[in-house]
């Protein structure tokens, strides 16, 4: 199951040049930009690991395509994000975030029921690749 | 240079003779067969269109003397736009490295340059963005095993698309103590030279010897570097100039006697230790204002006008120490000459 999650969800993968043109627009509006990934992709998980440091005063995109290609080596059954980070005051948040690199291997979610107070029943989401298996472990290495 | 012979680049009026058209070397490389050889071209226009005239003109104005380095940015800037113009009718143009040492004292207008060049650079669209950052060896080396080389990624990364300018760019290579990190900027630096050439440029600077010795013990960092411009000092006449475009932008002139007055605190200041040429005129500048702010204030408003506000005169000139020294011949090795 492709998960999706952020800006751009309901398109295709972006390529290169996609993401390349994105940044610079993040760039451009004068958004630090960030590379984050995890294999922990349950959508209530916001805290990502940083890759690096948040990437303030920069210029232009290919420096920051560069350490995307670097956390890709670094971490190729992950999923990676690109995030834009507004310091403006009264924005203060993330502007801008899409996923730039996932596992092969998306086994997704089941659906857990759990029965409370009588005929009630509670839904979660737990992931298939997650559940059990400790980090760095969990998308086959 | 042959395009700047033929065409007029600089300051010099346009166009004397706008109907000779550039004759395509029948030696060059051929393109494949697309693009005619007696294609006509448009030199003129491209070097209209690129706006680079403007910035020229700006150097020109701005920067007193410099002629040797003003004529390498003028050739610069001609080679960029002739590669641009052959690759528009199917000529290949090799992207020529334009990594550069600026050696010079200081207060020669290195770092001021490096500015201008950064524009001219970006014009030309050899660079993207046009920016300059500017580094010194604590921006690049780290302080322990490991600190190094994403502390240099990181000032790279804002460079990118610019020009990276490292001043007194020695400081990098310590070769008494061979553990030091500055190896290690330097080779991230180096790489990032050769393969991303058309992401960044990089100008080291400093004093002429010492980086001499530096490219001496870094033939890797020599080789890479195609363009060495040397910036000589001043001269007397070149400083007042320069002092006279300073007043000018700042709404302040000398009166006659006061100009009479700081060229000969120049002649006496470049005599001095720590002479640093245009950069000692601003201070000494800066210093005569306040001499002249306090004699205003001390006149106690007695019909001063406009005219008085803007005025140097030579007493805020002569009060330095510059010259009591001189009169009761003290040898200064102090740092700070008032
Ligand atoms: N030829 C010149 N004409 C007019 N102004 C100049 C000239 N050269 C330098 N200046 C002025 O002198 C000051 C110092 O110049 P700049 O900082 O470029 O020197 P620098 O060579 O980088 O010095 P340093 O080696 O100390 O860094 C600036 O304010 C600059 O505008
Ligand atoms: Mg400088």
């Amino acid at each position: 199951m492709r998960i999706t999650q952020g800006t751009f969800s309901f398109l295709p993968e972006l390529s290169d040049e996609q993401i390349k043109a994105q940044i610079e627009y993040a760039l451009e509006q004068g958004w630090a930009v960030n590379v984050e990934y995890t294999d922990d992709p349950h959508p209530r998980n916001t805290y990502w690991e940083m890759w690096g440091l948040p990437m303030f005063d920069l210029r232009d995109p290919v420096g920051i395509l560069e350490e995307v290609q670097d956390c890709r080596e670094a971490h190729p059954n992950h999923y990676i994000r690109v995030s834009a980070f507004d310091s403006t005051r009264g924005w203060e948040t993330v502007r801008l975030s899409f996923i730039v690199n996932r596992p092969e291997h998306e086994p997704g979610f089941r659906l857990m029921r759990q029965e409370v107070d009588g005929r009630k029943i509670r839904y979660t989401i737990e992931s298939y690749a997650v559940t059990g298996k400790p980090e760095g472990e969990r998308y086959g290495g | 240079m042959e395009a700047e012979r033929r065409y007029s680049f600089g300051g010099r009026s346009g166009g004397d003779d706008p109907t000779e058209a550039p004759e395509q070397d029948a030696t060059e490389e051929q393109p494949e067969r697309v693009v005619p050889d007696d294609t006509p071209v448009d030199i003129e226009g491209a070097f209209r269109d690129s706006n680079v005239q403007e910035v020229l003109d700006k150097l020109d104005r701005e920067l007193v003397g410099l002629a040797p380095i003003k004529t390498r940015i003028k050739e610069t800037a001609a080679l960029l736009l002739v590669d641009r113009v052959r690759t528009g009718v199917g000529l290949p143009a090799a992207v020529p490295s334009l990594h550069m040492s600026f050696t010079g004292n200081p207060g020669t207008g290195k770092t001021t340059v490096a500015l201008r060049m950064a524009e001219i650079l970006h014009r030309l669209e050899y660079i993207r963005k046009g920016h300059l950052v500017t580094v010194t060896r604590d921006q690049l080396v780290g302080q322990y095993i490991g600190h190094t080389a994403p502390k240099t990624k990181e000032v790279l990364k804002k460079a990118m698309g610019g020009v990276l300018f490292i001043d007194e760019a020695y400081y990098l290579h310590r070769p008494e103590n061979e553990r030091d990190y500055g190896s290690e900027a330097i080779e991230t630096i180096l790489q990032v030279m050769e393969n991303q050439r058309d992401d960044i440029v990089v100008i080291l600077a400093g004093y002429k010897d010492r980086m001499e010795r530096f490219f001496e013990n870094n033939p890797g960092m020599h080789s890479r570097i195609a363009h060495h411009l040397d910036f000589p000092d001043h001269t007397a006449g070149e400083l007042l100039q320069i002092a006279g475009l300073m007043l000018e932008e700042q709404q302040y002139r000398f009166s006659p006697e006061a100009e009479a007055a700081f060229r000969e605190y120049l002649d006496l200041r470049i005599e001095r230790p720590n002479f640093s040429n245009a950069r000692s005129v601003r201070n000494a500048l800066d210093r005569a204002r306040l001499r002249q702010a306090n004699r205003l204030f001390d006149a106690g408003g007695r019909g001063l006008t406009r005219k008085d506000l803007m005025t140097i005169e030579p007493e805020d000139i002569r009060a330095s120490r510059v010259f009591q020294d001189a009169a009761s011949g003290t040898e200064e090795t102090g740092t700070d000459i008032r």
